[in-house]
């Protein structure tokens, strides 16, 4: 599945104006004081049809505080306890029915408390504790390789 | 009206009364001559194994077999919730003839006509090429046509490779549940001659919620394997283990069981298969794996003889008996993306070889065998780029499918005992109606497009010759719309930054449109006229057509269902004839 750049342009133009917003405010810096931006760019060093790599950043960085930008997936049931975190707005594969048919750059996210869904075409900030491997999610059988766990979320 | 609304209270009370019984095979099945095939018998409620009877053309069912069904108490759908009786005998197997099958337990009676057909004694031809373009019709190929051969004073400037095709067919694509179908049932239809339902790969779909314990029928290379000593091969854009070329060897009632669908292909072993879906054949420790189970099917493969290629340059470099070549995690890109504008994920994978490099080594290598081979060809992203309406890259996407297709013809001139059949597995609601022409006045994009006299022809150019237009977005482009949609952006141009997505899912699970298109200049809001949980463009009810040439070809003529075309292959083949 691939996706469109317009959007990526689109998205980086909102992803400028709201980085200034944030440092403008200011008790949000200091409260992630140790928390690192990471992009979904960043999340793979080596991509390869025999399996893809994730990026040393993202090795360094789990089981720290990190900070992603990108938009929210509806929950594949009502019942999961996650969502699924996207570079650009979109939806699941829309050729096929299965929970496997997600691109790879996707984040599996656990929320801390429960919060309100947003709306498919808004930009999120999630933070939370990355966490790396295979993971099975027992109640819905989703399997993720890239978590942000205990997370929380707010409008970008 | 009156008289017809009291008729139907009649039917429809009639109907509850004679509690019917489903019998697998369906009524009217054709089935191949000694193929295969699970019998299964659903009572629509619990019965007692004495009161059963079960005859064939009159006679016990035992004898006929040759074996006895296993009884079911009680089958159990979602909940437990107890769904009836049944028997289901595996692997039947029947001589050609007509066959009257009728079953009863107290008054819950069915009774069903099966034709098993023999086929020819000698084969006509040695080899088959079966390329399928997926969701190909006729305004693709018109498209097509124009964008590459380009048009003067109203005749084509060239024809497409399919064009030249001397038998041709209509072919009914709808499936067992529903006048509407999609790739997994229609192309089963092609490769098993049975129907089935929306979803489903080798089976008629039964009741009970397990996809993969359905009533089973024989596919083209099982029945290839078990008759011949053909070599088989299998090629696609898309995932290998994707709907189409899961036909050729799958049996399950839901076209996402892709984890299984890779064991399904190692148990069948085709000589040649060459795609993307990699993350499907990766132990799920490994990042980029869709498995959730340990199992290395590239190891697999390997340690079975196979040589493995995962780009353009290992794939021209290639020998051996056996050939796996996996270009792409998922999907592999597009024509246009791949060849000219380098979006979607060509930046993460850029040396995917196309549809024309890999129709060509694999039949370089199935050529070897003396004894023939079947090779399926598909064109998987003429329907991924029409889900999405993103019609230029689905126009690109069948020019390619067309140049696979001409190495097919030039095959069959050295090699004139080879059937070729061209065909789409179903249609889109899809419309060329004129141009878009930037040069018009204004800025309103509605009023550039042009009708009748007005539309004028499209300034595409193919200076290096390659069959592409050498750029998509030219000023006086085809106008291309579908009759179907979700809510979306119409931006009236191509998108040049990677493949349209014109609706996401809100948290209602509904479809709007995505915003990203919305400040494309002059893009206008369509309000869908699908449901909202329609997520794209959907597949048409409407008729595909199917050419062919070479011999056995002369079986395709008139009205056909995807079934029927079966028949033909084996035929061709002479793959069911009578000892």
């Amino acid at each position: 599945m691939s996706r469109g750049i317009d959007v990526l342009h689109f998205d980086r133009r909102t992803f400028l104006s709201t980085i200034g917003l944030a440092f403008a405010t200011v008790p949000f810096r200091e409260a992630y004081a140790a928390t690192t931006q990471l992009s979904f760019g960043e999340l793979y060093g080596k991509v390869s049809v025999l399996g893809l790599e994730f990026s040393d950043k993202v090795k360094t960085l789990t089981g720290k505080p990190v900070a992603m930008r990108g938009f929210m997936a509806p929950p594949l049931k009502a019942e999961a306890a996650f969502f699924v975190l996207t570079e650009i707005p979109m939806s699941l594969c829309p050729f096929c029915s299965s929970d496997a048919d997600w691109p790879d750059n996707i984040v599996v996210v656990y929320l801390g408390a429960k919060q309100t869904f947003t709306q498919p075409n808004q930009l999120i900030e999630v933070q939370g504790q990355l966490d790396m491997g295979s993971w099975i999610d027992p109640e819905t059988g989703f399997v993720s390789r890239l978590r942000i766990r205990d997370a929380s979320f707010r409008m970008a | 009206m009156r008289t017809l609304f009291a008729a139907l209270i009649a039917t429809t009370a009639l109907a509850g009364a004679a509690q019917a019984a489903t019998v697998y095979p369906l009524d009217r099945a054709t089935i191949l001559n000694g193929s295969p095939f699970d019998f299964k018998v659903e009572f629509k409620s619990v019965v007692k194994p004495e009161d059963v009877k079960v005859t064939v053309n009159g006679q016990d069912y035992k004898s006929v077999f040759g074996t006895e069904a296993k009884f079911v108490a009680e089958e159990k759908g979602k909940d437990d919730k107890v769904l009836g009786s049944a028997l289901i005998l595996r692997g039947a197997k029947l001589p050609a003839g007509t066959y009257k099958i009728e079953v009863a337990a107290g008054d819950d009676k069915k009774s069903v006509t099966w034709d098993v057909y023999a086929t020819a004694d000698k084969p006509k031809a040695k080899n088959i090429i079966f390329f399928l373009g997926d969701g190909l019709s006729v305004a693709h190929r018109t498209g097509a046509r124009i964008m590459s051969k380009g048009m003067t004073e109203g005749k084509a400037n060239g024809h497409l490779n399919m064009d030249t095709l001397d038998r041709a067919a209509f072919i009914g694509t709808s499936s067992t549940n529903a006048i509407a179908t999609d790739s997994a049932n229609t192309m089963s239809a092609y490769m098993t001659g049975h129907k089935t339902a929306v979803n489903a790969l080798g089976v008629y779909a039964d009741r009970t919620p397990n996809t993969l314990d359905d009533p089973r029928v024989e596919t083209i290379a099982e029945a290839v394997r078990r008759t011949t000593k053909k070599s088989i091969g299998i090629v696609s854009g898309a995932e290998i283990e994707d709907a189409t070329p899961a036909a050729v060897v799958a049996h399950t009632r839901a076209r996402a069981d892709k984890a299984e669908i890779v064991g399904m292909m190692y148990d069948v072993k085709p000589d040649v298969i060459l795609g993307g879906g990699s993350a499907y054949f990766l132990s799920k420790d490994v990042a980029g794996s869709k498995r959730k189970d340990d199992k290395d099917y590239i190891k697999l493969f390997k340690d079975a003889g196979y040589s493995l290629a995962t780009d353009k340059n290992e794939l021209a470099k290639v020998s051996g008996d056996k050939i796996l070549g996996l270009f792409h995690t998922g999907n592999m890109d597009s024509v246009l993306d791949r060849q000219q504008l380098k979006k979607g994920t060509v930046d993460k994978f850029p040396n995917q070889p196309g549809l024309v490099e890999m129709t060509k080594v694999a039949l370089d290598n199935l050529s070897k065998n003396p004894e023939g081979f079947f090779l399926m060809v598909e064109g998987a992203s003429i329907d991924k780029m029409s889900h999405p309406m993103d019609w230029d890259r689905a126009m690109y996407e069948t020019i390619e499918f067309d140049q696979a297709v001409g190495l097919g013809l030039e095959f069959l001139k050295k090699n004139p005992d080879t059937l070729i059949v061209v065909t789409g597995d179903h249609t889109h609601g899809v419309s060329v109606i004129g141009t878009i022409d930037d040069e018009k006045p204004g800025t309103d994009m509605r009023e550039k497009v042009g009708t009748y006299a007005d539309a004028g022809f499209p300034n595409y150019e193919d200076k290096d010759g390659d069959g592409y237009p050498d750029k998509v977005d030219v000023t006086r482009r085809l106008a291309v719309f579908s009759s179907n949609f979700p809510d979306y952006y119409e931006t009236w141009r191509p998108k040049m930054d990677g493949p349209f997505e014109p609706a996401v899912q809100n948290e209602k699970k509904q479809y709007v449109a995505n915003e990203a298109y919305k400040n494309v200049p002059g893009a206008v809001f369509r309000e869908g006229n699908l449901p909202r949980s329609a997520d794209t463009a959907v597949h048409a009810v409407d008729d595909v057509i199917l050419q062919s040439t070479g011999p056995g070809s002369e079986g395709f003529k008139g009205y056909l269902e995807e079934s029927d075309v079966y028949k033909v292959l084996v035929d061709t083949f002479a793959l069911g004839a009578k000892k």
